[in-house]
């Protein structure tokens, strides 16, 4: 599909669905059926097979028009486990999935970390065994973030324990909803529960439900890492009008008389940081990257957790004695969509931004990614190469 | 102008043409001939600082001096990036040359002159490398600043007074200099050897580019443009100066990344590489890091000069502080990396590091332009 055609498929879109007065679920089914989901993929996926550096179109032109959002619906499917089940997913997985996962009526959750294995994910001690046409899973995930309002989850899982770590993993769609699934929030130390553990006692999965070859579930993970880092990367670097707050911030805290010649050029210098991340973000989707991201992402993963973190630490020391005060720590199971519990307050945010640089991998293992995936250095040493997963320290 | 300078929309996204990158390849195989370590080092031990055979190769079989000048003045007539990215492959190899200097500071100035016949006259011999011009604007600490008096004279103008830190300045036949005339500071021409014209070379830490402070002492001199156009003539050519060197620094920045990586592969030291190690190897993805957001940063400038965007000076100030501290980090860490072979006179890591820092004092500092961009924000 050419441009002009994209463009006009939007607007029709627009024009039969006004986003502001249809449904955000009811406008995201319709936006699907248009083949303006992921653009680059087939119709039948929510595609229209048009060059994936057009996808920046789609989402510029509708967010102009004021449309919801996908990923503040669903953010963990949209950013990761869509473009898994693009890459990876059977047919009728696809069909089956996609679309729900798409509007938001069906929101995923990624079952990947576990109390053992959170940088070293391949480490992973949850077992499924195969039984006849089903799968019995048994084990602990921790970490993952949204499982309380989850239908569905990706999950990587062990198959063969007497294989090396990576090759005996098998990943899986999990119902959430099946017995032997228990949801339990993990309080944060911002006082949410964003994240939860989840429990998986006999919990059968029909082997339609796996995702790629028994034994291949690294690969099917790695896909959804990289997501990650992009999405991750993606959603915080790319602002309307990048380090805008930090300015106002600071004018603010000058008009009380808190400014100061340090203090203001640590606010330029952030601003130069978020603007050079917002065009990195750029350059990035317009080289095109988007359905097989490259480690470039982890780029713009790393900077921008990093650059989050000294902007609200930036923010809470301009409000001086005032910025010791928070909201209050009362346990808060956040909903969908987005932004609908209202804007964090500084203090709050500045506390949530700790885990920039934890999830969905932490700095360190990005500049492993880097260093080893980008530049070509060489591996760490690994004690744990070609041994069998069970014979693995741990 | 507030803050919402608009910063980055998709043709600004440093993505090059299949055009530009052959342009890219042609010129750094041509840099990769002529100017080897080998020739760096030998020429920046000259007076001259330059090997005139490459120069005249340059502009004669590439047409790189006048790549952004119009055709009609003699040049190729290619756009503002294009420049910078012939920029970028120099200072890749650091070629040591006037190129800086003629090519961006002097054309430049003449091309926002509004002077046509000036531009007719002076321009063709620039763009095809026989004129080597400079521009001399800095006062003593390096700010576009008084110090040189025009005065008017029945049979033309003389000027007095001294130029710092005038790139080239000993060495080029044509020096556009800044002087405060009557209705204010203009643009003047000197030519090399005009009465009252004494060039002291400064002995400076980047041997690959020289400088020289110029001191005229009634020394005849034409004017260029009107009298008193100076101010927005020398405001335009510095922000385009500024994006130009961060672009020639994106080079210096991917080849010291380059370096360190690949001394990271090879030297070993308790039986495996260091770049296994993590102190190291976390080092140089920092490195990356920096060099990719110079890359968006001095792309996106490159694009804006060329769109004559109302944005330049704010992203020009943007990328000459990032640019500038980027570039000196990584320098930096490559002389780390490399341990103790990376502190002889032997090894290149100092050619760039030494670059690397004087380019970030030129055309004002990363402190300076993020001060200028507070101001700019009304902070
Ligand atoms: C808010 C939040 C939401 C999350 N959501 C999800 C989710 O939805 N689904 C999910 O599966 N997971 C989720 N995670 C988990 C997250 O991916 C892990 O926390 C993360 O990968 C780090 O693992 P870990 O916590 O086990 O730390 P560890 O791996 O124990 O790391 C501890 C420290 O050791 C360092 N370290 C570890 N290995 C190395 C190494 N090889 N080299 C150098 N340093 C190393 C780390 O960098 C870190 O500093 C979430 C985490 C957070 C904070």
């Amino acid at each position: 599909m050419s441009p002009e055609e994209l463009t006009a498929a939007i607007d029709t879109l627009i024009r039969d669905h006004p986003p502001t007065t249809t449904d955000p679920h009811d406008f995201l089914g319709a936006r699907f059926d248009a083949g303006l989901a992921w653009v680059w993929v087939d119709r039948s996926d929510g595609g229209s097979k048009a060059a994936p550096a057009l996808q920046a179109l789609v989402e510029q032109r509708l967010t102009a028009a004021g449309a919801p959002h996908p990923g503040a619906y669903n953010p963990i499917g949209i950013g990761m486990c869509g473009p898994t089940l693009l890459a990876h997913g059977t047919p009728e997985q696809r069909a089956k999935y996609l679309r729900p996962l798409f509007t938001g009526e069906e929101v995923w959750s990624q079952l990947f970390s576990e109390p053992s294995a959170g940088s070293d994910v391949a480490g992973l001690a949850t077992r499924a065994r195969r039984d006849g046409d089903e799968w019995i899973l048994d084990g602990q995930k921790v970490w993952t973030s949204y499982a309380h309002l989850a239908r569905r989850g990706l999950i990587l899982a062990r198959t063969d324990p007497d294989l090396p770590k990576h090759q005996g993993i098998t990943a899986f769609v999990v119902d959430l909803h099946a017995p032997g699934v228990e949801v339990r929030p993990l309080r944060q130390m911002t006082g949410a529960a964003e994240f939860n553990e989840v429990f998986f006692d006999g919990v059968r999965v029909p082997d339609s439900d796996r995702v790629g070859d028994p034994g291949a579930g690294w690969r099917v993970g790695t896909t959804t890492l990289m997501n990650e880092r992009v999405s991750l990367g993606g959603a915080l670097a790319v602002r309307a009008e990048p380090g805008s707050d930090i300015l106002d911030g600071y004018r603010v805290a000058a008009s009380k008389g808190e400014g100061n010649p340090v203090r203001r050029d640590e606010a330029v210098r952030l601003w130069i940081e978020a603007n050079v991340n917002h065009l990195t973000a750029i350059r990035a989707a317009a080289g095109g990257n988007r359905g097989k991201p490259g480690p470039e992402g982890s780029v713009l993963k790393l900077t921008t957790a990093e650059y989050n973190r000294r902007a609200a630490e930036f923010q809470v020391d301009l409000l001086g004695a005032a910025g010791a005060l928070v909201p209050g720590y009362e346990v808060r199971q956040p909903t969908l969509p987005y932004g609908s519990s209202g804007i964090p307050a500084t203090t709050t945010w500045f506390l949530r931004t700790r885990a920039n640089t934890i999830e969905g991998g932490t700095s360190e293992i990005l500049r492993n990614i880097l260093g080893e995936r980008v530049l070509g250095l060489p591996g760490d040493v690994r004690v744990d190469k070609g041994v069998a997963w069970k014979d693995v320290p741990r | 102008m507030s803050a919402r300078a608009t910063i980055g929309n998709s043709a600004s996204a440093g993505v090059f043409s299949e055009e530009q990158e052959e342009l890219r390849r042609t010129v750094r195989t041509f840099l990769e001939r002529t100017s080897p370590e080998a020739a760096v080092r030998r020429l920046m031990e000259t007076d001259e600082g330059y090997d005139p055979a490459v120069w005249k190769q340059m502009g004669e079989q590439l047409g790189l001096q006048g790549i952004h000048v119009p055709e009609e003045y003699g040049g190729a007539g290619f756009g503002f990036v294009e420049l910078c990215l012939v920029l970028e492959e120099m200072g890749a190899t650091l070629l040591p040359a006037p190129f800086f200097a003629s090519a961006v500071l002097a054309a430049e100035t003449l091309l926002l002159s509004d002077d046509e016949d000036a531009k007719k006259e002076l321009l063709p011999g620039i763009a095809s490398g026989q004129t080597i011009a400079t521009l001399a604007y800095a006062n003593d600490t390096g700010r576009p600043d008084g110090a040189v008096e025009a005065t008017s004279t029945p049979s033309g103008y003389t000027l007095t007074g001294t130029r710092h830190f005038v790139l080239d300045g000993a060495l080029a036949d044509l020096i556009l200099v800044v002087a405060c005339a009557d209705a204010g500071p203009s643009v003047f021409a000197v030519e090399k050897g005009a009465a009252g014209l004494s060039a002291v070379p400064l002995s400076t830490m980047d041997l690959t580019r020289k400088q020289a402070d110029l001191s005229f002492d009634g020394t005849p001199a034409r004017l260029i443009g009107a009298e008193g156009a100076a101010d927005g003539v020398l405001d335009r050519v510095l922000w385009m100066a500024c994006v130009a060197l961060v672009n020639e620094s994106v080079g210096g920045a991917r080849a010291v990344l380059a370096q360190a990586t690949r001394y990271a592969t090879e030297r070993l030291q308790f039986g495996r590489p260091i770049g296994s190690f993590q102190a190291i190897k976390h080092r140089c993805a920092d490195m990356l890091v920096a060099v990719e957001g110079s890359r968006s940063a001095a792309y996106h400038a490159a694009a804006m000069a060329q769109a004559d965007d109302p944005s330049l000076p704010v992203v020009a100030s943007m990328a000459k502080s990032y640019v500038g501290e980027a570039y000196f980090s990584v320098a930096a860490e490559n002389i780390q990396v490399h341990g103790g072979i990376g502190f002889t006179w032997e090894h290149p890591a100092h050619l760039y590091f030494k670059r690397a820092k004087a380019s970030q004092l030129l055309f004002g500092d990363p402190l300076h332009h993020r001060s200028v961009l507070a101001e700019r924000f009304g902070l």
